[in-house]
């Protein structure tokens, strides 16, 4: 036990000396980090518009404030687009996910050398690039539009529900699978009977999990050209239409909530 | 079981549906066609337009076998190093924020007004979108690095606070309880109770979360709050899709050395 002699009296602490040093060391260099970090966000910052802030985020309020009611008739078809955009983008990322899944689960992979690896590069390399960057290339490649921002949701979403199904179908009880096995079924048989009622609640779970993401993710891809109620809040913003802005911000918000409690009460009715 | 095993011999097995109730089971799948035909009807696609876009497809994926690393080196260097700053500078903000927010939203060691209102500043986080945070901090604090760091310390807190805070409700009562019996003030109940049993979920939300900002970083230069986003804009605005690929494919690498490091730290903390 680490004790320090204090006037003859041992004290207890914590840590002995080294160990003692070694985190003050650790602390020191996060901390020199830290302000070398800082150092270099502030030579790029304006001081002057940060400490004249107050005064324009209570103009931009004043601005905004009655929000303009009046415009919500024209945001029905941009949040029933956005809607779309997050429900299809979900469904055809499962239809992608799930062979994918299966491909890079250990269990599952018909070759660990060679197709598992390849699995897992589509699911990391899908995951690391946010929607909003694949809907600028599909924008780019298919032009702008809602099949745009469909496409960007379902690629950006393959690599999250592969990454957990596959996680749910190496955990699945082994002895299931053998005692299928064992009556003699074929290859499909085994996956029909033995995985697919194992990882079943996994994956509903996944996909209402996904698609509440997806809500919050499509009301900002018109931001880039992709659809849905972004396209609104691009415009009002360029136009700087303040009232119109904190209506589609209030009705994003309002949508946001309907979404993630559709999706708890899913789950909650699944699991 | 109702069903004795005679009756059953001989007939052969079906399989049980997923959903036992028959009226639910076809009407949500009614529902769910007739919305699919509606909603693919709604979506217009013009073929014409994506046949023409194939051929910028296919320049894409031969870009991206042949990244091009050296003609906007410098540009690419500044916004990658931007990016890494803000990611670790707002992580280590938003952990600060949020762990005495954390404390206040777990309910079984905060009053109830407190938990009201930290658990208030959590959803309101988690609800606005990291994008639109950011349109109005660079409305606010202007262009540049600052509002980027702004935002993602915000969204930090949403994420970590709320994480942390089911931790702390889900604790071993009795060490802390242990901790209070010897008299100790409530600093020190925190920091020997109830701090060693959250720490290394804490490194591993924190961690998670240094990764999740370096990714939300290069997106938000799309919208005017620095990092490698603003380079990536330019590049897609000029249709350089080789200095695209060649960024797309350092966010990648760059995310990969990141899970990879979480991995081995969590490994080690557990």
């Amino acid at each position: 036990m680490p004790v320090k002699d204090k006037n003859g009296v041992k004290v207890w602490q914590v840590r002995d000396r080294n160990a003692q040093l070694i985190r003050w060391a650790m602390w020191m260099a996060a901390g020199i980090i830290f302000y070398v970090s800082w150092m270099k966000i502030s030579d790029q910052t304006t001081w002057f518009f940060v400490f004249d802030a107050p005064r324009i985020a209570a103009d931009i309020g004043g601005r905004a404030m009655p929000p303009k009611w009046s415009y919500i008739t024209q945001l029905g078809k941009p949040i029933w687009d956005t809607l779309n955009i997050a429900t299809l983008g979900t469904v055809f990322a499962l239809m992608m996910a799930v062979p994918i899944a299966f491909l890079a689960a250990r269990n599952t992979t018909p070759s660990k050398l060679f197709i598992r690896p390849i699995a897992l590069l589509i699911i990391v390399s899908t995951r690391s690039i946010n929607s909003l960057i694949w809907a600028l290339l599909l924008v780019s490649i298919i032009g702008p539009g809602i099949f745009a921002g469909m496409v960007a949701i379902s690629i950006r979403s393959i690599g999250f529900c592969a990454k957990l199904l596959y996680e749910a179908i190496e955990e699945i009880d082994e002895n299931q699978v053998e005692a299928i096995t064992a009556t003699g079924a074929t290859r499909w048989q085994i996956m029909v009977y033995g995985i697919v009622p194992q990882i079943l609640p996994a994956f509903a779970g996944i996909a209402v999990f996904r698609w509440d993401i997806n809500i919050r993710e499509s009301t900002v891809l018109g931001l880039v050209g992709a659809g849905g109620i972004g396209l609104q809040l691009q415009a009002s913003l360029n136009t700087l239409a303040w009232p119109q802005v904190s209506l589609i911000l209030t009705v994003i918000l309002v949508a946001v909530v309907i979404g993630e409690f559709v999706s708890a009460k899913v789950r909650g009715a699944i699991i | 079981m109702s069903v004795t095993l005679e009756s059953r011999v001989g007939t052969p097995w079906k399989k049980q549906p997923f959903i036992k109730n028959s009226t639910l089971r076809w009407g949500l799948l009614i529902i769910a066609v007739v919305y699919f035909t509606v909603a693919l009807g709604s979506m217009d696609v013009n073929w014409s337009r994506v046949y023409l876009g194939l051929e910028r497809g296919r320049r894409f994926v031969v870009a991206f076998l042949n990244p091009d690393f050296t003609s906007r080196a410098t540009d690419i260097k500044e916004g990658m190093i931007e990016s890494v700053i803000m990611a670790v500078t707002s992580t280590v903000v938003g952990i600060a924020l949020s762990i005495p927010i954390a404390l206040g939203a777990a309910r079984n060691i905060s009053p109830l007004p407190i938990y009201l209102v930290c658990r208030f500043i959590i959803s309101i986080s988690r609800a606005l979108n990291e994008i639109i945070v950011a349109i109005l901090f660079v409305a606010i604090f202007g262009f540049g690095p600052l509002a980027g760091f702004l935002t993602l310390s915000f969204a930090t807190i949403g994420f970590l606070a709320k994480l942390l805070a089911e931790e702390i409700e889900d604790m071993n009562k009795v060490q802390a309880e242990a901790v209070k019996a010897t008299g100790a003030s409530w600093l020190q109940w925190i920091n020997f109770g109830v701090q060693p049993q959250i720490m290394p979920r804490l490194i591993g939300l924190s961690i998670y979360r240094l990764d999740i900002n370096f990714r939300e970083s290069a997106v938000l230069g799309l919208v005017g709050a620095g990092g490698i986003g603003a380079t990536l804009n330019t590049a897609f605005d000029r249709y350089e899709f080789d200095t695209v690929a060649a960024i797309l494919l350092m966010i990648i690498v760059v995310v990969m050395a990141l899970e990879y490091l979480s991995g081995i730290i969590r490994a080690r903390v557990q």
